[in-house]
């Protein structure tokens, strides 16, 4: 037992047979299963754990639990190293390192205290006031600041080893909390037969009952968890979710939880499970019962190593069978720090109590009757020690609290354990949009109006007695499960508890007075975690900060990672105080999701690495790969880019592609394509209303170019439709656009025009599409089809036909997109590979290049085909891209009022033209700016930009797209393309670089 | 039949069969049993669930009518009809049957207002089952998959993970067939074979 000399011989849950040795600041020390990291630490005697934010003050542990704002560490190293965790919630595990955080060169001796001698230099505001002069300066400081402050690192080495998870679960009741009340609200909803989960966050089920020594049916109440626990196993749709913090309350009684599922083992020692779980919890009724936080006292030197809350001190000797000090002092303004002191004392710790309340309550028999010394009317005026508290100063208050009232008196204590009273952890409910409520007797915030399906019970519904909580436990959670229409959880049996004496009224004495007898003020710390005192608030209040989120930004209390759960309501009260107020009237801030902080890896589960995104294919993907294809992300398609041959460039190959398809023939993959097919006897009355030109009067066995508008007139996608039947078209839209269009068509369709007899099917998926373009084209696909008469006065261009293609059922659509001529040719998809494989086989004899989507996109420019967000960006018409021939006169469309609108028409708008660089070889950069002429003093007028631009082979010069005011009247205009070091003298040229009239791809 | 030459699955790539008979003897012991089940023959079919003659149409050419129920399911030797919405569903059938099944429906639904697609290349069929099953499912489906909720018969469209699924329950063990687009049917696959290991994974043959 030398090793942990506070150790109790006895008592407590941890497992004296099974040590665990840890290394704590480059310390080894041992510890046992049960204890958390700080247990394990107090058991070793060590209190000092840690710097504050701001003045590098010794801080030591201050709780036990979520509501941890000091004992932060940083837990691992390497990749696994983690920041930020709180030691009272750390489970300890063999060979678990930590290091404290936010001091260099070490915990004992800091440099950064230096601030603390020069804390007149930090009030409140510092930040603001400081570094946000000048302007730009702050994002200097700012580096240094974070770096001086730095609570904790990130992980710098990656990736993260660990595996994290997520479930998606609905239930009828989530009870949140697995203390007395959580356990019988589970107990009661559960017999109902309802569909229950219930969640705590702790390492096991029990809450407060693990940490008393109260009894229940006159046995240690410990002792009733386990058969709440054994009864809750029984019921075959009660889930237990121990170790799951349920950190987010939202919308539709939608609850977020982060399972720490073997956080408590040694890491990597459990490679098949994942390290936390995400659950995403539909419930239809909800019962918090999630506890109470302590409320530190606002006192001179409150800080110190050795001063923690008393219901802290009470669970470090029940629970973990740690005696935390030799002599306590125990600060009282409520009944629970008796609790506190009779525990202690009953370990051996010599115990005085200071109670600011004038009378000391009923409880102080107890006790009385171990000899405690009960000082009532009395408060602490200061402490003293270094990196343990040693001594305090007690002093009689006066009637207001506000001053002294008789001489101080020193006591020795090496722990001073305080209760200023107990919040609700209300933090869920107000989450959820629940409204609170001010208890002046115990002076807290309680839930009143719940928004959402929601109950609270025990202590964090202000019901402070055991058996009161047990009771209202019960009728919440059978009062849940009736309102999700289950019943028979009313009459479970709870176990009796004690009678405790009637407790007397909490007082809410937010700060004692800030000046000792005779002497100078001194820090009274209200955030601990950011260092945030009662005199930062006066001076926040003094400097007009009345709004509590006004003082919450300014004086930054409450926005550490503990998000001020013990110092929030200090803080208010003390702002109340000073404005003359009362607490509810000044409110409090809102409370956000996370509760505790969360990882991003739970965050992000298996969404990672392969499967961050659906990586999506075409039917002959396997052959691009097969064949070097370099591919192209389009949304979440890969399509091949360009095909390159051993010790080709990008240029090289994309060169080559273009000019086989100029001169020969050439493929591409054309299956993502976005297709839709639309039927019914007023389908064309659809596409004419969606298109800017006519459909209805299409013949059948055509196709027709299409440009469809939002209702201002802005291009939004283009596409050919080809009219299968007469009451059936099939409208191909951008491969990215494809889920927008069929959207778009569905949401008309239903909502403004349900009267049109149609419908719409995405068959996108269904067909898989070669496209074949050259001059020998026609020859080629002559020699896979037998039964389609590709004679061109037969099957001329923008004509489809159906026949066999490779012996495979085939629809061809003889459209280009190139200019040349071409054949597309769609077949079931999963005859997209063999047919491929046909097509490349009977092509080997024509030279046939397979080409991919960077010569599409270079051919398609050399003839000034748009590429709908491209080339244009949702601010272009029709009129600007030079297809105002495309806009029909005599029908409506959508999008055609706007189309007449004064600004739509205005001569100056930016149109699409082409450009040629004066130097031939010159390949401007897509997004270059366009102005007047070089040089200039700024600003400068812009003209416009470069959509598009290429090395076009076949024509042997740069080609580029470009949207330039008023350039449909610019042609052969000189204007000037400016880059950063240089400009491009450019002209202004027509869109179409390469045969005008289409004689290509029409012969 | 020439026809069929060449036809490749969606997940033709993986190697499936190798897999499964690698796999097979622990299929037992499996938490878990995932398979693709291709070439069903599927249609995209779109009418009017008031329309008498519409649902008596359907049933006269298939053997079943489009349910009107919301979430269910409609079967009868080998062919089945999924409901997706109030006036759309997908009918299954056994290969190669579609373009009959597409042209007796024409035929006999000539002048009613409705709509019939092939689609059977569209998806294809991953067969989940076993004891664990539905767990994997809840990894990556915000679904209500508990029996009391979603049971054999049942069918449901929604997101699985970062994918769009159809999920037609099969049986109580539960069996679930999940229809997933052919381009993301390898993301699927690989889903939700990370998403089973830790049950015990065993791949089948269909």
């Amino acid at each position: 037992m030398s090793e942990q000399p506070f150790r109790l011989f006895a008592g407590g849950r941890v497992d004296r047979e099974r040590p665990l040795d840890f290394v704590w600041a480059g310390r080894r020390l041992q510890g046992y299963a049960g204890d958390t990291l700080a247990s394990a630490l107090l058991a070793n005697g060590i209190h000092l754990v840690g710097r504050s934010f701001k003045y590098h003050r010794p801080r030591g542990i201050l709780s036990a639990g979520a509501e941890e704002p000091n004992a932060l560490v940083q837990l691992e190293r390497g990749a696994r190293t983690q920041p930020n965790l709180r030691a009272t919630q750390v489970e300890l595990y063999a060979g678990l390192h930590a290091e404290p955080q936010n001091c260099w060169p070490s915990l004992e001796l800091d440099v950064g205290a230096i601030n603390g001698l020069v804390s007149r230099l930090l009030p409140a505001g510092f930040y603001y006031k400081t570094f946000m002069w000048p302007r730009d300066g702050w994002m200097v400081y700012e580096r240094f600041i974070r770096r001086a402050a730095g609570l904790g690192r990130a992980p710098s080495e990656g990736p993260d080893p660990d595996v994290y998870d997520k479930m998606h679960v609905h239930c009828d009741v989530l009870v949140v909390g697995a203390g007395p009340a959580g356990l019988a609200a589970a107990l009661a909803a559960g017999a109902s037969g309802a569909r229950v989960i219930l969640a705590d966050e702790q390492s096991e089920p029990g809450g407060s009952l693990l940490a008393t020594r109260e009894t229940l049916d006159g046995e240690p109440a410990a002792r009733w968890v386990e058969r709440a626990l054994a009864d809750l196993g029984a019921m075959d749709e009660v889930r237990v979710l121990p170790r799951t913090t349920v950190f987010g309350y939202h919308d539709h009684n939608y609850l977020t939880l982060a399972e720490r599922v073997t956080d408590h083992l040694p890491p990597g020692s459990a490679p098949d499970r994942p390290r936390q779980r995400l659950w995403k919890v539909r419930a239809r009724e909800v019962v918090l019962a999630t506890g109470a936080h302590e409320r530190p006292m606002v006192f001179a030197q409150n800080d110190r190593p050795g001063i923690m809350l008393a219901g802290a001190a009470r669970t470090y000797v029940n629970r973990y069978g740690v005696r935390p000090a030799d002599r306590a002092l125990v600060v009282a303004a409520d009944d629970g720090a008796y609790a506190a002191a009779v525990d202690l004392a009953d370990v051996g710790v010599e115990v005085t109590v200071v109670d600011v309340r004038a009378q000391a309550p009923a409880c102080a028999e107890q006790a009385r009757a171990r000899s405690i010394e009960v000082l009532a009317g009395h408060g602490v005026v200061r402490t003293f020690g270094g990196s343990r508290v040693r001594a305090a100063e007690v002093a009689p208050l006066d009637g207001t609290g506000a001053g002294w009232a008789g001489g101080a008196r020193t006591l020795r204590c090496d722990l001073v354990a305080m209760c200023g009273g107990w919040n609700p952890t209300v933090h869920l409910f107000s989450q959820s949009g629940g409204r609170l409520a001010w208890n002046a007797e115990r002076a807290c915030f309680v839930p009143a109006e719940a928004r959402q399906r929601v109950r609270v019970a025990g202590a964090a519904n202000g019901t402070f007695s055991l058996a009161a909580a047990l009771t209202e436990g019960r009728a919440g959670g059978d009062a849940a499960a009736r309102a999700a229409g289950f019943s028979g959880g009313a009459d479970v049996a709870l176990p009796a508890a004690e009678e405790g004496a009637e407790p007397a009224p909490t007082r809410a004495l937010w700060s004692l007075p800030t000046r000792p007898p005779g002497g100078a003020p001194a820090k009274h710390f209200v955030d601990f975690q950011n260092d945030v005192t009662a005199n930062d608030v006066a001076l926040a209040a003094r400097e007009g900060y009345r709004s509590v989120e006004h003082l919450k930004r300014y004086t930054t209390t409450g926005m550490g990672t503990d998000q001020g759960k013990t110092s929030n309501v200090n803080a208010l009260g003390i702002l109340a105080g000073l404005l003359g107020r009362e607490v509810p009237e000044v409110g409090t801030t809102t409370f956000r999701p996370p509760y505790t902080p969360v990882t991003f890896g739970v965050l992000a589960g298996r969404d990672v690495g392969a499967l961050a995104d659906p990586v999506r294919t075409t039917p002959m993907h396997r052959w691009h790969v097969a064949q070097g294809a370099r591919f192209e992300d389009v949304g979440q398609w890969k399509r091949p880019w360009y095909y390159p041959r051993p010790g080709e460039s990008m240029h090289d190959a994309v060169s080559r592609e273009c000019l086989a398809a100029r001169n020969a023939v050439a493929l591409l993959d054309a299956s993502t394509l976005g297709k839709i097919e639309v039927r019914g006897p007023d389908a064309g009355e659809l596409l004419d209303r969606i298109y800017t030109n006519g459909f209805k009067k299409l013949p059948v066995g055509r196709c027709r170019y299409g440009l469809m508008c939002r209702e201002d007139g802005m291009v939004l996608d283009d596409g050919v439709s080809a009219r299968l039947a007469d009451d059936r078209f099939l409208v191909h839209t951008t491969t990215g656009n494809a889920a927008r269009v069929l959207a778009w068509l569905e949401e008309w369709r239903q909502t403004e025009w349900p009267e049109l007899r149609v419908w719409c099917d995405s068959v996108t998926e269904q067909w898989a599409t070669a496209s074949l373009s050259g001059p020998f084209a026609r020859r080629l696909l002559g020699e896979l089809t037998r039964d389609i008469d590709l004679d061109p006065e037969a099957f001329p261009f923008m004509a489809w036909r159906a026949g066999t293609v490779a012996g495979i059922p085939a629809r061809v659509m003889r459209v280009s997109f190139t200019g040349e001529q071409s054949y597309e040719v769609s077949v079931g998809a999963g005859f997209g590979l063999a047919l491929w494989t046909a097509i490349a086989l009977a092509g080997e004899r024509y030279g046939l290049t397979p080409f991919g989507t960077e010569t599409m996109h270079v051919l398609r420019a050399e003839k000034g085909f748009i590429i709908a967000g491209q080339d244009t960006d949702g601010t272009v018409t029709p009129h600007d891209l030079g297809l105002g021939a495309m806009v029909a006169r005599h029908k409506d469309f959508i999008g055609k009022r706007s189309l007449a609108r004064a600004d739509t028409l205005r001569a100056d708008r930016k149109q699409l033209v082409g450009l040629r660089t004066d130097d031939p070889r010159e390949v401007l950069p897509e997004g270059g700016q366009i102005v007047a002429r070089a040089g200039g003093r700024p600003p400068v007028p812009m003209l416009g930009h470069v959509t598009s631009s290429y090395w076009s082979a076949n024509l042997g010069h740069s080609i580029a797209l470009a949207l330039v005011k008023g350039g449909h009247a610019r042609l052969g205009e000189s204007l000037v393309v400016q880059l950063p070091q240089r400009s491009v003298p450019v002209t202004v040229v027509a869109p179409t670089f390469l045969d005008p009239d289409g004689e290509r791809m029409r012969g | 039949m020439a026809e069929q030459h060449g036809r490749q699955s969606a997940l033709a790539g993986l190697g499936l069969d190798a897999q499964a008979r690698i796999s097979t003897r622990g299929a037992g012991e499996a938490g878990v049993r995932l398979g693709e089940r291709p070439w069903r023959a599927q249609l995209a079919l779109r009418g009017d669930p008031e329309s008498e003659a519409f649902l008596t149409g359907v049933e006269s050419v298939l053997g079943v009518a489009p349910p009107t129920a919301p979430l269910t399911v409609s079967s009868r030797r080998g062919v089945a009809c999924l409901w997706l919405g109030p006036d759309e569903w997908l009918v299954t059938l056994p290969d190669r049957r579609e373009p009959r099944a597409i042209a007796r429906l024409e035929e006999r639904l000539a002048g009613l207002h409705f709509a019939v697609n092939d689609v059977s290349h569209a998806r294809t069929v991953l067969g989940l089952a076993g004891p664990r099953a539905r767990e994997v499912l809840m990894k990556g489906c915000a679904l209500d998959l508990h029996p009391r909720s979603f049971g054999p018969g049942r069918c449901a469209q929604s997101s699985l993970a970062r994918c769009h699924v159809l999920l037609h329950q099969l049986d109580a063990e539960p069996a679930y067939d999940l229809y997933v687009h052919r381009s993301f049917a390898e993301y699927a696959w690989r889903w939700l074979c990370d998403a089973a290991a830790e049950h015990g994974l065993a791949i089948v043959a269909d």
